[in-house]
């Protein structure tokens, strides 16, 4: 069985982390990014990925990253999803580093696990394991775009197979897209450069299906974050504000609302940590077996994609709830734009519909554990 | 409704206007001001107050054909607090002095309303409000902060609830008053929302002068009047009964026109939601059938739930339907709308705004106390406050 706790490692990873986001990323500044989109926000990201090191968690020590794996990125999740911060983790040293990762790329890694140089898989933020189709031309709404310096892009081959090619800035262009969530926000990537090949056929598949798995699974994690911060956030406020007479958290419709989004971020947890950990032990298993081929057992495979499906069916949801619930039992306060609850919801909502909406991986997921349709 | 008989004075008054007033060319200021005066603004008022004295349900006779003759409405969206709510309180409760001033430009939206009720210590415990009205002659001078106060920014008058006696207990010291919006001791700040707009505003009053004359009920009446005002808002808030009105509508003609959003699970969760809708019109239909000339009670706090839970329901499966679109947004930049909507602007947009259904008007929480308490008759929640003079209530 999967550890489905945390270890001292990823703890301690996880409180240098918060520190980091307390001292360098200022409250105001996700609800910020909806009226100044082009806030430059590199230092944030230096921080955490120079200081840090999590530019390159999931990068070999060869090749100049941290060598960590999937459970230590899903702890660095849980706590940008706290604090909504507007940085790539996700989209580029997550995603685009698995596909590169797999595709056996010793050329770009180096770059981004220092930290230099941050790369994006272009495709709509829709996508998912199995479920995306070749880019011809443009592709949209796709996130970490903006601010990217390295495009992966899934492309249609010579031989009509899949050319998985990157691309530098200078042979893209890139048209941001008014986004629900500003600080993830996503563009409309058009290719007008050769690019370079780094996989081809079934290994470049197999490359951009690994990306968007890891995404997957991970997201859980950012969503779990996200939802713990909206529910410590509203028990807070439920002890403080009043009405009545009485503290709002004191009447029994409150408290059994709260101790019902307990009861699902219970769930949500658990879902986030089988997902992160079967791709963590998938990953150890592939460190053994022959670089760009399928490298993780059968068994593992398919426990890894059911983990991964749960993990989005339910942790999206939860999320969402999550965000929602916090607005509703702010009361009027929630509505607000100078309360932080807005960008939660925001990005949680978007976060619901990223990577596979639940009833896309629901539906994946009765595949996986044989109950068809019809 | 079919069931009812036509009227054939009231055929024959919707007549004699259409022929006195061209829906087509007529002015709608004038247009409604006419319809006031032949008693078919809201037929359930009394001759002479824009109505006939006839039952409530007899309405969708008169509006049905306006609406197939083309003739102007009136403008919900930046008056629905005028028409919703401050209309049939001023019929209640107002003197005919005030009925006869506000009603007829109420009706014809020449003068736009909206509600100074809550405050921030003040929101579902309403009866706490803290803004003072104080006797000065035959004028009552008010100090406080409102909040959010929606459309502020584009009223002319406003409903207003102030505490004019703290030695008495929360409910027994209110009284409810009329307020010019635009008396020099009335400052108003925007009050941007979630969706990016400012529909709402705060509101500082200070030193604001009020003729006793604008008073709405008697001294110390004020939580009765506003009770009145709080159920027709329910009602305002939870109307629309056309099948397929409101959120569900935009969904199912996206169903029926995008087969590429069509998928099973989603289909099993819109026709749930399709049911949902339609018993919550019928629900609502018969609401009204049976208030009749009457005010509406707190049952209509149990439509207002079911409104707010569907919208919302509704709007967010609206951005699963077609997540790419759903990922996107029509513009954030600040603005200070005209009037409210909910169904206007992207998916992003109706689904963020549905949020506040939950809360104005009276949120959720508090329509199902109303509803335990006040139609099952269940026991109240011990309020600490309950018997305190206001003054002596800690804060
Ligand atoms: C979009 C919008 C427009 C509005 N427009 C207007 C307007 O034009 N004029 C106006 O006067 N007001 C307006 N309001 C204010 C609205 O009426 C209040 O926000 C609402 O009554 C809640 O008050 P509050 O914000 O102080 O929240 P609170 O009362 O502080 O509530 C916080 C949370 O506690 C819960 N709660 C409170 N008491 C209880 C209880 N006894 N039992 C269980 N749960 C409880 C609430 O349900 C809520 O979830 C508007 C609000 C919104 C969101």
């Amino acid at each position: 069985m999967t550890d489905l706790l945390y270890t001292d490692v990823e703890e301690s990873l996880r409180s240098s982390v918060r520190s980091t986001l307390q001292r360098s990323l200022d409250e105001g500044l996700p609800a910020r990014l909806y009226d100044e989109p082009d806030t430059d926000v590199s230092a944030l990201w230096q921080a955490l990925a120079g200081q840090l090191g999590l530019a390159g968690l999931l990068v070999p020590e060869s090749l100049g990253g941290v060598g960590a794996g999937a459970r230590e990125a899903a702890v660095v999740l849980e706590e940008l999803g706290r604090a909504v911060a507007p940085v790539p983790f996700l989209t580029s040293a997550v995603i685009a580093t698995t596909a590169l990762l797999q595709a056996g790329d010793e050329q770009h890694l180096p770059t981004l696990a220092s930290g230099e140089r941050t790369a994006v898989l272009v495709l709509p933020w829709t996508a998912r394991r199995g479920a995306w189709s070749a880019v011809s031309g443009s592709a949209e709404p796709v996130a970490g775009a903006l601010g990217a310096d390295l495009f992966l892009v899934p492309t249609t081959g010579e031989g009509g197979g899949t050319s998985l090619r990157a691309y530098g800035r200078d042979e893209v262009e890139l048209e941001p897209i008014v986004s629900l969530d500003m600080t993830r926000p996503l563009a409309r990537v058009t290719v007008t450069g050769q690019g370079d090949e780094i996989a081809s056929g079934a290994g470049a598949e197999a490359a951009v299906d690994a990306a968007l798995a890891a995404g997957a699974a991970l997201l859980a994690s950012e969503q779990l974050g996200l939802a713990q911060w909206c529910l410590e956030t509203t028990v807070e406020y439920a002890k403080t504000r009043v009405q009545f007479a009485r503290p709002i958290g004191s009447f029994q419709a409150i408290k059994h609302r709260l101790a019902d989004l307990y009861l699902l971020l219970v769930s949500a947890q658990a879902a986030a940590r089988q997902a992160a950990g079967t791709l963590a032990d998938g990953d150890l298993r592939g460190a053994h077996a022959a670089r760009g081929t399928h490298s993780v057992a059968p068994q593992g495979a398919a426990e890894q994609q059911i983990a991964q499906a749960v993990a989005q069916a339910f942790c999206s949801d939860a999320a969402v709830r999550a965000a929602e619930e916090a607005l509703q039992l702010h009361g009027g306060i929630g509505m607000t734009w100078e309360a932080p609850v807005h960008t939660r919801l925001k990005r949680a909502k978007a976060d619901q519909l990223a990577l596979g909406t639940p009833d896309r991986h629901r539906s994946d997921l009765a595949v996986l554990v044989d109950l068809p349709a019809s | 409704m079919s069931d009812q008989q036509q009227s054939p004075d009231l055929q024959q008054r919707v007549d004699d206007l259409l022929a006195s007033h061209d829906p087509e060319t007529t002015p709608p200021a004038i247009f409604l001001g006419a319809q006031y005066d032949a008693g078919l603004a809201w037929v359930h008022f009394p001759q002479g107050r824009g109505g006939l004295g006839l039952s409530r349900g007899r309405q969708v006779e008169v509006d049905e054909r306006l609406e197939a003759a083309g003739a102007p409405r009136p403008d919900f969206a930046r008056n629905s607090i005028g028409l919703g709510m401050a209309a049939p309180t001023i019929l209640a409760f107002g003197s005919q002095e005030l009925q006869e001033r506000y009603l007829r430009p109420l009706f014809a939206c020449t003068e736009i309303w909206c509600q100074l009720f809550s405050e921030p210590g003040a929101g579902s415990d309403l009866a706490a409000v803290a803004t003072r009205a104080v006797p000065d002659g035959d004028e009552w001078v008010v100090d406080g902060q409102k909040v959010w106060t929606s459309g502020a920014h584009n009223a002319d008058f406003a409903i207003l609830v102030a505490r004019t006696d703290t030695s008495v207990p929360k409910h027994a010291g209110l009284t409810y008053f009329l307020v010019d919006m635009r008396d020099p001791g009335i400052e108003i700040r925007p009050l941007r929302q979630i969706t990016g707009e400012a529909e709402f505003n705060e509101v500082f009053l200070t030193g604001v002068r009020v003729p006793d004359h604008n008073r709405v009920g008697t001294v110390g009446e004020g939580w009765k009047v506003a009770t009145t005002t709080l159920n027709n808002e329910r009602v305002a808030i939870s109307a629309g009964n056309d099948r397929e009105a409101g959120q569900i509508g935009l969904v199912t003609e996206r169903w029926r026109t995008d087969p590429s959003v069509r998928t099973p699970g989603n289909h099993t969760e819109l026709m749930q939601w399709w049911v949902e809708t339609e018993v919550t019109r019928l629900a609502g239909e018969r609401l009204r059938q049976g208030l009749e000339a009457g005010q509406p009670g707190p049952e209509s706090s149990a439509m207002k739930l079911a409104f707010a839970q569907q919208a919302q329901q509704v709007t967010g499966f609206a951005l699963e339907l077609a997540p790419e679109e759903g990922l996107t947004y029509h513009d954030w930049t600040m603005v200070r709308p005209e009037g409210g909507s909910f169904l206007g602007h992207g998916p992003g947009f109706r689904y963020l705004r549905a949020k506040g259904n939950s809360i104005e008007g009276g949120t959720s929480e508090i329509m199902r106390n109303i509803v335990a308490e006040r139609v099952l008759g269940l026991p109240p929640d011990h309020r600490p406050d309950k018997g305190i003079p206001f003054k002596d209530v800690p804060r």
